[in-house]
């Protein structure tokens, strides 16, 4: 667990930070927290020659509300998202989820870009920023643009990033009617399997209402986050009673492809998981209309 | 019948929960730990390892490694074939030999093959990256029960059938330590037993192989000084002395021209004894002139620092229908990896020995086989044999109580050894010192409230929740010795010197690596010399300092060490008295000592300081003493101790996910007299946490090819603080009849105890689906397979 040596540079604006990234001809990576890329940097797994530290960016770090969409910067650590006041408020699936992200130590320095640039199979946020239907801000040696979570993850280990972009913003609609359920694996804490909810219940009437939206998105299912369309439909245009919300997360595993088979869980086991915590993640954010 | 509430008997400051003086350095950062050793000149030792579990090596090609930067060798196992001497074994059977690097075979992943000395270790690691090792595969062993039929391959030469030891013990058997002549062995009252036993219980059950996870990895800095010679050693290990003495031979040098330092220790568990890695930093601190440092990293520390259990049992108990055990019989499979390390072949034998568990059972009968397999051997881990033999013994008193429809503490309390049958001895041969289990049980039932939990759990159940409730009952074997019990000697040794200023500085053999021997130790002279703890000093660790010592193992260290150094305490205070009868014209009977005086009761007294001060230049030297206040001892109990507690443990398991959620945990644990309650009850929760984590979620993983699959604390689960209940804890004190603190030892109580009770609350949660036996670790899928086997 001794690292190849590598080139350490902090950058202190986002220019400073491309330009560092551009300028090596070697595989260069970001830093935003080390959490997944310094352990496998232990390993020699992965050997960038240059680390651009970009904690230290003013502005890439905080959460605010503008607009009537709710900001997070990339560099937001864990921890900041589970206390933030903004994100109880109007977002508490975000809070939820960060607060069940591996470890004290781990929620103290790992942030929500670098998760998101890394995209673990298992890690929370993915799942959470798809069924939130968050865009991603990302910048480049190209320019800015935008992308929404869903076409952000598109496979094992593998995101929307070009070689040399960086994300800078996630945002996203406040949503109080969403949550994360989630089964740790009991070593990693990463999850097993786990579910977020974004559902838009009629007005007025409480978990009684009629379900008008519902975004459900899996992570540590398969090879990257996704929805979970099946169980989306049946849910739509219904009351969320118990029946429903049973009969809709029956269909979790719906078209997911290379469900994870390892010595945590099997595929069988993930498929069927995937249903409990659906419905788990359903349930939850029906009781928060 | 309640807990006792006065903990221990004893003076002013033994029974006090005095805070740990150790704690204030460590939590600041400023204690002393392998790696903080650094010497001038240090250069820096990395291994290469073998990523194959079994081969035959065809081709080490080092030359890009020794033509990188800041290396100063590459070494192959060829090229240290003769340099180094095998890695030892303490043990009376045939092993095989054990090169510390591997210069033809491999025989498990994380083997060394070659090595590397370089400037810093970065560099070392960059060149180890840089050696090609080719390997001719050969087939894994990695199933023990295969191994036995000599299948796929076989390990040893001189080994068939990959069979390390194959030892009978126990009723017909006249051996005390067993046989392995199975013609020896007189079955007739074995097969009376169960051939009149009104029930038979028969189990298969399987402990799995675990890691110790100490906190802190291994580690050496060798420094050895050509012209003198003198070897200076800083190791990670527990027994500082046993270290010195095979280095020293390793060297060639007698132990007088060898120290070893274990400095401040990050757990050991068992696990740090002696291993190869030193003798190679020994030998090339030597050959290189400088000194050698090597810390083991985390993915080296679950490949290579040697693992434990990895036993099944196969166990049959014989029992009347009013719930009298007549028999017990096991056979015993071990999985002991690749080869043997220091007390690898001795550890599973100690699970014979508390096979009668707290109970009475007139016949007991164990074969135990050891096998080689492809995976890191094993050895001692926090429990060493014994939680094997409660866990078989504890299942199998719940099976039994199943089947009869009884009461599990009802089932225990039948066959309970009674406090008038003390001094007991079992039939698997070991004599208990003292006990009331009886008095614990019901402490215990009565914390926790048995019949209380009995109808919660009744209604969980009725409103279908998966409520379980287990018991276990534990029995620990402590202070082993004398001699002729532990193979590497029995005894302990101690110091005390009364310094010229009336303090004392003590010395212990027994080398504390967490366990707070500075504060408890201090509180046993304290009370012995009526001074308070403050003024004592106790050094360890170190054989230049303390002269003699077996080391901190086997829940022995207050018992036989803490003993030694009131016997040497006993020598000063003799002495003491008979300058202090001089001083103050009185004879030495009246001589007492207390708050910090010397003196006789109602009549003269002198400071303690003064008495010390005057002994150390005295005016008229009583007859037939020496100056001085300084003696040693060495203390050897004329047999073990035999601490036992009961545990109860309650869980709910998730219908959908087979999460066990560990609810309650409730125990009344017996060690004797308590020197330090503290102490004690962080030994204890330590333990449990360590005994539910096998229970739970803790299990090593090797695939069919040898691979180790729970490399990392990614994929291998130790308990955290948040996966544990309040523990809710209680004493009973029955003291040992076999030493004068009247203590019986407590640090592998917890371990022993909690994996059963855990275990047999999940096995009783899932009773209603017909479960009868679930082996650990239960992972939230295996008992999901469970509920849906049972559902179905």
């Amino acid at each position: 667990m001794i690292p190849a040596a590598f080139d350490y540079r902090r950058a202190k604006t986002i220019d400073e930070a491309l330009a560092l990234i551009g300028e090596t001809a070697e595989e260069a990576r970001f830093l935003a927290g080390g959490h997944s890329l310094i352990p496998l940097m232990k390993l020699r797994f992965s050997q960038p020659d240059r680390l651009v530290d970009i904690m230290h960016v003013p502005g890439l770090a905080g959460i605010w509300e503008r607009n009537g969409q709710v900001g997070i910067g990339a560099t937001t650590r864990y921890v900041e998202l589970e206390r933030s006041r903004i994100l109880q408020d109007v977002l508490p699936v975000v809070a939820e989820a960060a607060g069940e992200i591996g470890d004290p130590q781990v929620r103290h320095r790992g942030t929500i870009g670098g998760s998101l640039a890394h995209a673990d199979p298992a890690a929370d946020l993915p799942a959470v920023m798809v069924a939130l239907d968050a865009f991603l801000d990302i910048v480049g040696p190209q320019g800015r643009r935008r992308v929404q979570a869903e076409d952000f993850f598109q496979g094992f280990f593998t995101v929307d990033l070009a070689e040399g972009e960086l994300i800078t913003e996630m945002r996203m609609l406040p949503r109080r009617t969403a949550a994360y359920a989630k089964l740790h694996q009991k070593a990693s804490h990463f999850a097993l399997v786990g579910v977020a909810a974004a559902l838009e219940i009629e007005a007025g009437n409480g978990a009684d209402g009629v379900c008008r939206g519902a975004r459900v998105a899996v992570t540590g299912l398969s090879t990257h986050a996704q929805r979970l369309r099946g169980v989306e439909a049946s849910l739509i245009g219904e009351r969320l009673e118990e029946e429903v919300i049973r009969a809709a997360a029956e269909r979790a595993p719906e078209g997911i492809e290379e469900v994870n088979d390892d010595l945590h869980g099997s595929a069988e086991y993930r498929r069927e998981m995937a249903k409990v915590f659906a419905a788990r993640a359903i349930r939850r954010a029906a009781a928060r209309a | 019948m309640a807990a006792d509430a006065t903990p221990s008997p004893g003076g002013k400051h033994v029974g006090q929960r005095l805070k740990r003086r150790e704690d204030p350095a460590l939590i600041r950062g400023q204690g002393t730990f392998i790696d903080d050793v650094r010497l001038p000149g240090m250069l820096h030792l990395a291994f290469k390892r073998s990523d194959v579990a079994h081969g035959r090596i065809v081709r080490v090609d080092t030359s890009a490694a020794r033509a990188m930067p800041g290396v100063r060798l590459v070494a192959t196992g060829a090229d240290l074939q003769g340099v180094l001497p095998s890695v030892p074994v303490i043990t009376p059977f045939p092993y095989p030999d054990h090169p510390a690097v591997t210069p033809d075979k491999v025989r498990y992943v994380g083997e060394p093959v070659a090595l590397v000395v370089a400037e810093d270790r970065y560099q070392a690691q960059d060149a180890v990256e840089a050696i090609e090792v080719t390997i001719e595969d050969l087939p894994a062993v990695v199933d023990a029960e295969t191994a036995l039929r000599g299948e796929p391959a076989l390990l040893h030469e001189g080994f068939a059938n990959n069979v390390a030891l194959r030892i009978i013990s126990g009723t017909g058997v006249t051996e005390a330590a067993g046989t392995q002549d199975p013609e020896a062995v007189d079955n007739r009252e074995l097969d009376a037993a169960f051939e009149t036993a009104e029930v038979v219980i028969s189990q298969r059950m399987v402990n799995p192989r675990i890691a110790p996870s100490a906190i802190e990895t291994r580690g050496v800095v060798a420094q050895y000084e050509a012209t003198r010679p003198y070897l200076t050693i800083w190791s990670t290990t527990q027994r500082p002395h046993a270290h010195r003495r095979f280095l020293a031979a390793a060297l060639g040098l007698g132990e007088h021209q060898a120290r070893t330092i274990a400095p401040e220790m990050g757990g050991g568990f068992g696990a740090k004894k002696i291993y190869g890695e030193d003798f190679v930093a020994a030998a090339l601190s030597k050959q290189l002139g400088a000194p050698i440092k090597w810390i083991e990293d985390r993915s080296e520390a679950f490949l290579t620092t040697t693992h434990a259990r990895d036993v099944i049992g196969q166990i049959e108990l014989a029992a009347k229908r009013d719930g009298t055990v007549t028999a017990l019989k096991a056979r015993l499979v071990a999985d002991i990896g690749a080869y043997e390390m220091l007390l690898t072949a001795f550890i599973p034998t100690l699970t014979h020995g508390l096979l009668s568990g707290g109970y009475a059972i007139p016949v007991i009968r164990s074969e135990l086989i050891e096998v080689f397999t492809n995976k890191m051997p094993t050895d001692a881990y926090r429990g060493a044999g014994m939680p094997e033999a409660i866990f078989f013994v504890e299942r199998s008193m719940e099976l039994l109580a199943r089947e009869l429809g009884m009461d599990p503490a009802e089932v225990r309390r039948k066959n309970f050894i009674r406090p008038e049958q003390f001094p007991y001895k079992t039939a698997a041969g070991n004599e208990y010192d003292s006990g009331e289990y009886e008095r614990l049980l019901d402490a215990t039932l009565e914390l926790a409230g048995w019949e209380e939990m009995r109808a919660e759990q009744a209604a969980a159940r009725a409103a279908g929740r998966l409520v379980g409730l287990g018991m276990s009952f534990y029995i620990e074997l402590c202070a082993i010795g004398p001699s002729t019990m532990f193979p590497d000697g029995g005894w302990e040794h101690g110091s005390v010197t009364v310094e010229r200023d009336g303090r004392i500085t003590a010395t212990t053999g027994a080398s504390a690596h967490g366990q707070g021997h500075e504060t408890s130790f201090a509180q046993v002279l304290a009370d012995q010399f009526g001074i308070e703890p403050e003024t004592i000093t106790l050094l360890h660790g170190d054989t230049a300092v303390a002269k003699q010592g077996v080391g901190t193992v086997a829940s022995r260290s207050l018992v036989v060490g803490g003993t030694a150094l009131l016997m040497a305490g006993s020598k000063v205070k003799a002495k003491m008295t008979r300058f202090a009868a001089q001083l103050l014209e009185a004879r030495e009977e009246e001589i007492e000592f207390a708050n910090g005086e010397v003196g006789v009761a109602g009549g003269g007294k002198l400071s303690f300081e003064e008495v010390a001060s005057y002994a150390y230049a005295p005016q008229q030297l009583p007859a037939g003493t020496e100056p001085g206040l300084s003696e040693e001892a060495f203390w050897e109990p004329p047999g073990m101790t035999f601490p036992y507690g009961c545990y109860i443990a309650q869980v709910e398991v998730d219908r959908e996910t087979g999460e066990v959620a560990l609810q309650r945990f409730v125990g009344v644990d017996d060690c004797g007299t308590i020197v330090n309650p503290l102490i004690v009850e962080g030994q204890i929760h330590g333990g449990i946490a360590q005994g539910i984590g096998p229970a739970l979620t803790e299990e090593l993983r090797y695939d069919e090819h040898g691979q180790l699959l729970t490399g990392s604390f990614m994929d291998y689960a130790i308990p955290r603080a948040s996966d544990l209940p309040r523990f809710e804890l209680g004493v009973t004190v029955t003291p040992s009849p076999l030493n004068p603190l009247g203590a019986k030892g407590t640090g592998e109580a917890g371990t022993i105890g909690a994996t059963p009770a855990v275990v047999n609350a999940v096995v009783d949660a899932l009773s209603e689906l017909g479960v009868r036996h679930v082996d650990p670790a239960l992972h939230p899928e295996k008992v999901w397979r469970l509920i849906r086997g049972g559902e179905r």
